[in-house]
C-alpha cells in the first residue's frame, strides 16, 4: 500500500483552516449513535475522550491505573509551549513552527508541524478556562519561561508540576462528561487487541486487570493514546507500566509502524547507583535556565573525586571544562536535548564522568546564586553584603523556583544539592517514532486513529523540550475531534457493532491463547529477567550512539532473547486474578518484537538525525551529520517475525523551510 | 540491610487475609522501598511463590499510584514523600517493617496492598471540574488577570495527587482533605466561581454517600500527605459549603 | 439549610457551634466560682442571681442543656459513624507521628467529662432543680446559715477527698479536650484563625486556667473547710 499523507492542497497557513471548513460534519443528533473506544487517558486521550464525548460522541476510555488521572503525562514536569508572544519578544506562528522542524533536525512533517503551532495558543486558553493554574506574574497575567532549543520565552508552567495541572485539567474535564455518561470509563484495563472488521477498526478485546476477564468492546472508530515506548530500554523515565502493546497491536494488524529508532534521551536524569534501580528520574530541563553543566579539566581531578578525596566545589573556575559553553556558546547550557546528552556521554566516554559509574556530569548552580543573590542584596539595598549573605539571598530565589526539583534531588540522592553541584546523566525520557499516521492523525487501519506521543508525530527525529504536552492537547483537544468527524459521516447508518462476530471470536482467541500460553508456562526466569536484559541490549548497541556491527548484533541478540521468553518465561498466578506479573509478560513480550525493529530501522537509517546518532556519520567536530537521501519518514509494514517488515517510505518536503545543516553554536 | 518484612496478604476482596513475614537479605540503603519490593517479588517469583501485589506507576512521586502504609504511617516515616520516594536510608539493618495497605471501608481491598480508590473519582465525577467546552474559542488566557496569591495558592491546592495517604491516615477514614484540595483550587480561581455553590454541595454529598467519616481537625492527614495538602484547604472548603447553603 | 446540617461538615458545624456556647459558659462559670475564694459574700449573691433570674433560669438554662446534650449525643453519632468508615483497622498505626494524643481521643475525654458531669448533676444540678422547683423554695436561704447558703454547700460538697479526686481527674480530661476544641472548633466553622499562633496559643492558655482554676477551687475549699 501507497503512503498517503493526505496533507491538504494551498499555501502552508490556510491548509488547517480550509480542510476544516470543508470536510464532513456529523450532525448532533447521529453522533448519539456512533460510539468511539479511546485507549489511554493522558493528555492526548484524555482531551480527546472529552472533547469527543462533549461533541456527542459515545465515548469508552480505557486506562490500566486505577484512575485516568495517573496516565504518565502527569509526570511533566517543566512546561507547555505556546505561541503566544506575551513576552514579546518575537514568537510567532512560524517560529514555533520552525523551532520544532529545526529542533527535530528536519524529519517531521511541514503540514502536521505548522497545524500544531497554529492550534498551540488555544490550548493556553482553553486550559486556563478549565482552571488550570498557570504560574502568573505579580501583574496577574501569565508567566513565561525558556526552553532548550529556542531564542524565545514561550513556555507556560505551573511550578515544575505542568504535566499534573494540565493532565488534571483533561482529567476534569473527562469527568464532567462521565457524570453525564458520555463517557464510559473502564479504568484497570488493558488493550490487548484491535479488531478489524471489513478492513475497518471496529473494536477492541480488553483485560479486566482486577478479575482477569476477557472483554469485547465495539465502536465505529478506535484511537490508540497510549503513550511512547522508552521502557523497551527497562531503565527510563517513564512510569513502570508504560508500554508499546496497543500500539504494537494495531502494528500487528495492519498499521505501519514510524521511525522506531528515533528516541530521546534527556540530559538531565538522576543518575543511576546499582543494579537493582527499577527507573530513572528526570530533573526538568528547566533547571538547565540557571544551571551550568561542567565536569573537571584534569582526569587526576576526576580521579580524586571519584575516590571521595576532592569535592567539586574545591576546583577553581580554571579547572573545570563548562563543556557546553564551550562547544555551542550561541545555546550555551541550552542547547536541544540530543546535542547535551551527547555532549555528556562524550565527555563520561573520555573518562571525565564524576561519580563512581562515570557516568554523570555536573550541573551547578553556583553562579545563579551569586547571580540572584547581587541582583536581591541591590533591591534590598544591602551595601556591602559578604559571600555567604549574596549565597543565602541567591539561594532563596532559586528555592522558589526549582524548590521541588532540589528536594526531589536531595531525597534520591541524599545529597544537598544548594551545598554541592547536582550529578546529572542522560536517561532515556521520549520517544519520537511511533504508529505511522496521516494529517488526519488516521493510521493505515481506516478508522484506527494515533494521537499523542502514541504516534509518530510533529517532532521528527528530535523533541523540543515543553512541546510533548503541547502536541498531546493538540492532537486530543483540536485536531482528532475534527478529522475523526470527516471520518465518521460515513458511519452515520451503521448502527451498533456487533460483537459476537467471527473477528472478535479470532481477536479474543487469539489473546486467550497467548494468556494461557504464559500461566501454563513452566519455565525458570521472571519476566524481569528478560525485561532487564533486553534494555541492556537496547542500551548498550540501539542507545545515545549506534553504529552497524552494534546494531546487527543487536538484532540477532534481541532476536535470541525473545525465543528465549517464550521457551523459558516463567508467570506465577493465574490468568482469572489481578497478576500483574501476567500483565507485564504481555508488554515484554511486545517489547521483545518492537526492540528488534528498533534497531533495524536504526541499522537502515545510515545518517544521524536528532536522537538517531550513527557514528558512521558524523562531522569532524562530532556533530551529528544529516543525509539528503534519507529525508523520508521510515514506515514499518508487519510481515511476521520484526526482521521479516518492509520499509515504506514517506518523502518529507520542505516548501516553507529551508533544509540546513542543524547548528547551536 | 537484612530485613523482616510483615505484609498484609489477601488473595482478593472476598478472603479474610493476615500478615504473612518474609526476609529480605543484602538490601542496599540507596534503594527506594519500591524497589526493596521488587527484590522480595523477584525472590518469590524464582521460589515459584506469588508475588506481593501492590500498586505503582512513575515511581517518581506524581501520579499518586503506590498506597502502602509502612510501620504505622503512609507512604512510611519519611515526610513530602509517596511511598516510591522513600528510600531505604529511611531503615536499619535488621528492622523489621510492617506493610498494609490503605484501610479505610470506602478503599476495600483489591489484593494484597492494592486497594480500590475509585471512590476519589467518583467525587470528582460530581463537580469536580469547570463547565467548559474544547472550542479553541474561549477568551484569551490573559483577558482575566489573577492575582499572583490566589493563583498559586490554586496551585498549592492543585498539587493534591490524589494518593488516598490522607483517608489512610486519619483515624475517621476522612476525605476532607482531598476534597477540600479539589474545592478549593476552583474557589480560588474567578473561573471557579460559577458553579462554585452547586460544586461544593454536590462534592460533599458524593464524599459522605460514599461513606468517608468526618473530620475531627486532628491534622494527621497534612503530616502525612506528600505533597504537603494544607488543613486551610478543609477549613476553606467549610466556609464554603457554609456560604453555597445560606 | 436544613440539608446542611445532614451534610458531614453540617454536622461538624454545629458540634463547634455548640462547642463555642461551652466554652463560654466554662468561662463565666468559672469566674463566678472562683469568687467563692476571694469573696463568699460576692460568691452568693452572683449564685443567688443566677439561681434565680428568670432569664438565666427559663431561656439560658434550657439552652445549656440542649447544648450539653447535643453536643454528646452529637459526638456520639460522629464517633459512630467515623468508626463505620474506618474498616479494618491497622496492625500497625503510628499515631503519634502525625497528630497529638488528645486529638485522636476526643470521645475519650468526652465520655470522663459526661461521667463527671452526671456526678456534678447529682452533687448540685438535681438538690438545686429539687430545691427550687420540686420544693418551690426560691429564699436561698438555708436553714442555720447566715445569708445565702450556696458558700456553705459549696464548700461542704469538697469535704470528701475522692470526689475533689474525681474532680480533679474530670478537669485533667477536659483540659485535654479543650486543648484540642478550641482551636478545632474555629477550624470546622471553616476559620483559619485557629492555625494562627496566637489563636493556638490562647487556645493553650484557655485549656490550661480554665481545668486549673476549677482544680484549684476544689482543692482550695478541701484543704480550707
Amino acid at each position: 500500500m501507497a503512503l498517503d499523507s493526505k496533507v491538504p492542497q494551498g499555501p502552508l497557513k490556510d491548509k488547517w483552516t480550509d480542510y476544516k471548513n470543508h470536510i464532513n460534519l456529523v450532525n448532533p443528533a447521529n453522533k448519539r449513535h456512533i460510539d468511539v473506544i479511546v485507549v489511554g487517558t493522558g493528555l492526548a486521550g484524555g482531551s480527546a475522550s472529552a472533547t469527543l464525548a462533549e461533541l456527542g460522541y459515545n465515548v469508552k476510555s480505557f486506562a490500566y491505573q486505577d484512575s485516568p488521572r495517573r496516565a504518565h503525562s502527569i509526570a511533566a514536569q517543566g512546561g507547555i509551549n505556546a505561541a503566544k508572544n506575551y513576552q514579546g519578544d518575537g514568537d510567532s506562528t512560524y517560529r514555533l513552527f520552525y523551532d520544532t522542524v529545526k529542533g527535530g533536525d528536519y524529519r517531521s512533517r511541514e503540514a502536521n508541524v505548522y497545524r500544531l503551532a497554529e492550534v498551540s495558543a488555544n490550548i493556553i486558553d482553553q486550559c486556563v478556562a478549565q482552571g488550570v493554574p498557570f504560574a502568573r506574574d505579580y501583574g496577574g497575567l501569565l508567566d513565561n519561561r525558556s526552553f532548550g532549543g529556542v531564542l524565545v520565552s514561550r513556555t507556560f508552567y505551573a511550578k515544575g508540576q505542568t504535566g499534573q495541572q494540565l493532565l488534571l485539567g483533561a482529567y476534569s474535564a473527562m469527568n464532567r462528561q462521565i457524570a453525564r455518561g458520555k463517557i464510559e470509563m473502564f479504568n484497570r484495563h488493558e488493550m490487548l487487541d484491535v479488531v478489524v472488521v471489513d478492513g475497518k477498526a471496529r473494536g477492541i478485546i480488553a483485560r479486566n486487570l482486577v478479575t482477569g476477564e476477557i472483554e469485547r468492546h465495539s465502536a465505529h472508530a478506535v484511537v490508540i493514546a497510549s503513550g511512547g515506548y522508552g521502557n523497551v530500554y527497562f531503565l527510563s523515565t517513564n512510569a513502570m507500566g508504560s508500554n508499546v502493546t496497543a500500539g504494537w497491536k494495531v502494528h500487528k494488524k495492519g498499521a505501519y509502524f514510524a521511525n522506531p529508532c528515533y528516541t530521546q534521551i534527556h540530559p538531565t536524569c538522576i543518575p543511576r547507583s546499582g543494579d537493582y534501580q527499577s527507573k530513572l528520574t528526570l530533573m526538568s530541563e528547566s533547571l538547565r535556565n540557571d544551571g551550568r553543566i561542567w565536569v573537571p579539566k584534569n582526569l587526576e581531578d576526576v580521579t580524586a573525586i571519584r575516590e571521595g578525596k576532592l569535592k567539586p566545589t574545591q576546583l577553581t573556575e580554571d579547572q573545570r571544562d563548562y563543556y557546553l559553553e564551550r562547544r555551542y556558546p550561541a545555546f550555551g547550557n541550552l542547547v536541544p536535548r540530543d546535542v547535551a546528552s551527547r555532549a555528556a556521554k562524550e565527555r563520561c566516554d573520555a573518562g571525565y564522568g564524576v561519580n563512581a559509574t562515570g557516568e554523570a556530569v555536573y550541573l551547578d548552580f553556583a553562579a545563579s546564586f551569586e547571580r540572584y543573590g547581587s541582583e536581591q542584596a541591590k533591591i534590598q539595598n544591602i551595601s556591602n553584603p559578604s559571600a555567604a549573605k549574596i549565597k543565602e539571598l541567591g539561594q532563596e530565589i532559586v528555592r522558589a523556583k526549582y524548590g521541588n526539583l532540589f528536594q526531589m534531588y536531595e531525597k534520591i540522592v541524599d545529597e544537598n544539592p544548594y551545598e554541592t553541584p547536582m550529578m546529572i546523566y542522560p536517561a532515556v525520557h521520549y520517544t519520537m517514532g511511533g504508529v505511522w499516521v496521516d494529517y488526519n492523525l488516521m493510521t493505515t487501519i481506516p478508522g484506527c486513529y494515533a494521537i499523542g506521543e502514541a504516534n509518530f508525530s510533529d517532532h521528527g527525529a528530535n523533541r523540543l523540550g515543553a512541546s510533548a504536552l503541547m502536541q498531546g492537547l493538540a492532537d486530543g483537544y483540536f485536531v482528532l475531534p475534527y478529522t475523526i468527524g470527516d471520518y465518521l459521516s460515513d458511519d452515520i447508518r451503521t448502527g451498533k457493532i456487533a460483537t459476537d462476530t467471527p473477528e472478535f471470536d479470532a481477536a479474543e482467541k487469539e489473546v486467550t491463547e497467548r494468556i494461557e500460553f504464559f500461566v501454563n508456562n513452566k519455565g525458570t526466569h521472571s519476566v524481569d529477567y528478560y525485561h532487564k536484559k533486553l534494555g541492556k541490549i537496547m542500551w548498550d548497541k540501539c542507545g545515545m550512539s549506534r553504529n552497524k556491527a552494534g546494531l546487527e548484533e543487536a538484532v540477532e541478540e534481541i532476536s535470541a532473547l525473545r525465543k528465549d521468553f517464550w521457551k523459558n518465561v516463567i508467570v506465577p498466578g493465574t490468568a482469572t486474578e489481578y497478576n500483574e506479573q501476567l500483565a507485564k509478560a504481555g508488554r515484554v513480550a511486545d517489547f521483545l518484537e518492537l526492540g528488534e525493529l528498533f534497531a533495524k530501522d536504526a541499522l537502515v537509517r545510515e545518517e544521524s538525525a536528532g536522537g538517531h546518532f550513527r557514528e558512521e556519520h558524523q562531522t569532524e567536530d562530532g556533530e551529528a551529520k544529516r543525509m539528503k537521501e534519507f529525508q523520508f519518514v521510515s514506515a514499518w509494514e508487519y510481515k511476521g517475525e520484526p526482521k521479516d517488515a518492509v520499509l515504506h517510505k514517506e518523502a518529507l518536503v520542505y516548501e516553507n523551510i529551508e533544509v540546513k545543516e542543524r547548528s547551536y553554536k | 540491610m537484612n530485613l523482616t518484612l510483615k505484609i498484609w496478604r489477601q488473595s482478593d476482596a472476598n478472603d479474610k487475609g493476615k500478615m504473612v513475614d518474609y526476609k529480605v537479605t543484602e538490601i542496599s540503603e540507596h534503594m527506594s522501598f519500591l524497589e526493596m519490593m521488587d527484590v522480595l517479588n523477584e525472590q518469590l517469583v524464582n521460589a515459584g511463590e506469588e508475588p506481593v501485589a501492590f500498586d505503582h506507576d512513575c515511581r517518581e512521586g506524581i501520579c499518586g499510584m503506590c498506597s502502602m502504609f509502612i510501620n504505622g504511617e503512609a507512604h512510611g516515616p519519611d515526610r513530602g514523600v509517596t511511598t516510591c520516594q522513600l528510600h531505604m536510608r529511611m531503615f536499619k539493618d535488621r528492622d523489621t517493617i510492617t506493610i498494609e495497605p490503605f484501610r479505610a471501608a470506602s478503599f476495600p481491598v483489591i489484593k494484597d496492598l492494592v486497594v480500590d480508590r475509585s471512590a476519589f473519582d467518583r467525587i470528582q465525577h460530581s463537580g469536580g471540574y469547570i463547565s467548559v467546552n474544547t472550542s479553541g474559542n474561549t477568551q484569551d488566557a490573559n483577558s482575566i488577570p489573577i492575582a499572583k496569591h490566589a493563583a498559586d495558592e490554586a496551585m498549592d491546592a492543585a498539587t493534591c495527587i490524589g494518593c488516598g495517604a490522607c483517608v489512610a491516615t486519619c483515624k475517621n477514614s476522612s476525605a476532607m482533605l482531598f476534597v477540600g484540595a479539589k474545592v478549593s483550587q476552583y474557589a480560588l480561581l474567578p473561573q471557579g466561581q460559577v458553579e462554585a455553590a452547586d460544586r461544593v454541595k454536590n462534592m460533599v454529598a458524593q464524599m459522605d454517600l460514599e461513606g468517608f467519616g468526618n473530620c475531627t481537625n486532628t491534622g494527621a492527614c497534612e503530616v502525612e500527605c506528600p505533597k504537603g495538602i494544607s488543613l486551610d484547604n478543609i477549613a476553606r472548603m467549610n466556609r464554603e459549603l457554609m456560604k453555597a447553603s445560606i | 439549610m436544613s440539608g446542611f446540617f445532614k451534610s458531614s461538615i453540617g454536622r461538624k458545624v454545629a458540634m463547634a457551634l455548640s462547642a463555642f456556647f461551652l466554652m463560654f459558659f466554662l468561662l463565666q462559670h468559672l469566674a463566678i466560682n472562683i469568687l467563692s475564694v476571694f469573696s463568699p459574700e460576692t460568691f452568693n449573691e452572683v449564685s443567688h442571681f443566677m439561681g434565680t433570674n428568670p432569664v438565666v433560669q427559663f431561656a439560658l438554662q434550657p439552652v445549656l442543656i440542649f447544648a450539653v446534650v447535643f453536643h454528646f449525643v452529637m459526638g456520639f453519632i460522629l464517633e459512630l459513624k467515623n468508626s463505620k468508615a474506618n474498616g479494618v483497622s491497622y496492625a500497625k498505626n503510628n499515631g503519634a507521628a502525625n497528630s497529638t494524643w488528645f486529638s485522636r481521643n476526643m470521645i475519650y475525654s468526652g465520655i470522663t467529662i459526661l461521667a463527671f458531669i452526671v456526678l456534678h448533676f447529682i452533687d448540685f444540678w438535681f438538690p438545686e432543680i429539687n430545691t427550687k422547683f420540686i420544693q418551690g423554695d426560691w429564699s436561698g436561704m438555708l436553714e442555720g446559715v447566715d445569708g445565702y447558703r450556696y458558700h456553705e454547700e459549696l464548700v461542704h460538697k469538697f469535704v470528701n477527698p475522692i470526689r475533689v479526686g474525681a474532680y480533679v481527674v474530670a478537669f485533667v480530661f477536659l483540659g485535654l479536650h479543650l486543648a484540642h476544641g478550641f482551636t478545632s472548633a474555629f477550624q470546622s466553622m471553616g476559620g483559619t484563625v485557629g492555625r494562627k499562633k496566637a489563636a493556638q496559643n490562647i487556645g493553650k492558655a484557655y485549656s490550661i486556667i480554665i481545668p486549673a482554676g476549677f482544680i484549684f477551687i476544689a482543692l482550695y475549699h478541701h484543704f480550707n473547710h
